[in-house]
């Protein structure tokens, strides 16, 4: 055991099984919340927050950016750990863009996870499957996540 | 043109140090909706045992992703980054990035193929701390899109 190893998930291991889901959530994203991004992330390409930009380059509007998609999935599995450094190994495809309208509303995504497989006893650690939606349509492929519990 | 095969295995001269602040942090986690306390109280985050707050489990692409742009900007490569989109993200984290840390980050290109007509890059970062440690390792999947196929 390592210091760094956290030791505090609030989900233990033993009370997780195959097939056991998170609690899902939804996320609102507005064009507020790409330009705050943006910002925050360093990544101000024009095609999150211009829409003759986007469409110019061939997308149906702005689009979010594909890590806020990625960082906001994240946080149902990290919600449920209860603790953000139990999350040890987190990737994702980009597979379909999430569009983003210029209206109060902004764009939804969906994520709903479960225990895809408990990996190694000792390690306490377990795999998660996420799926990601936005309008009913698949915007993350591949999105796994490795959990250190408790 | 297929990019050349004789590039994977290459490394990149390592980083600059990126000093990860606190204020940092919190703007990130707040720009995601994150309100664990983990991110921006350090006494939260020193009761689950970190030394000071810590970054939320994306936060880090920015660094990784600003380190990748050597490889995607080197012109011997001769990559078409106006084509190029983000295809795949994963990160391994030995432990959570957190506030006073001076990361480097080395690039390694890992891969090189070309899958009917788009150039599919794999870019492997190696996040160190000051001390030498492995923080994360990034794994970035670019794609340079055909002109026919899009």
């Amino acid at each position: 055991m390592t210091a760094h190893t956290p030791m505090t998930a609030k989900v233990a291991y033993a009370d997780v099984e195959k097939g056991t889901e998170l609690p899902p959530r939804s996320f609102p994203l507005t064009r507020g919340a790409l330009v705050r991004y943006a910002g925050a992330s360093g990544d101000f390409n024009p095609i999150h927050w211009n829409e003759d930009f986007a469409r110019k380059v061939g997308l149906e509007d702005v689009i979010a950016h594909g890590m806020l998609t990625m960082a906001s999935a994240a946080r149902v599995v990290t919600d449920w750990a209860g603790d953000p450094g139990a999350l040890i190994d987190y990737g994702v495809r980009f597979t379909r863009p999430v569009v983003v309208p210029n209206d109060e509303q902004g764009a939804l995504i969906e994520v709903s996870a479960k225990v895809a497989a408990k990996l190694d006893d000792e390690a306490r650690t377990v795999r998660v499957d996420l799926t990601a939606t936005s309008k009913g349509q698949k915007v993350l492929g591949r999105a796994q996540a490795v959990v250190r519990l408790a | 043109m297929a990019l050349d095969q004789a590039f994977v295995g290459r490394s990149y001269p390592p980083t600059d140090p990126y000093e990860v602040g606190r204020e940092k942090i919190r703007e990130f986690a707040e720009s995601i909706g994150e309100d664990n306390p983990v991110h921006t109280d350090r006494e939260a985050a020193r009761a689950l045992g970190y030394p000071d707050v810590i970054a939320p489990p994306t936060f880090v692409f920015a660094i990784s992703f600003s380190a990748a742009q050597d490889v995607v900007h080197d012109p011997q490569l001769g990559l078409d980054y106006d084509r190029v989109v983000h295809g795949d993200q994963r990160f391994v984290h030995h432990r959570p990035v957190r506030a006073g840390d001076r990361l480097t980050v080395t690039s390694t290109i890992e891969a090189i193929k070309s899958l009917a007509g788009n150039d599919i890059l794999d870019i492997r970062g190696d996040v160190h701390d000051e001390s030498g440690e492995l923080v994360v390792t990034a794994f970035t999947k670019l794609v340079s899109r055909s002109l026919e196929g899009s």
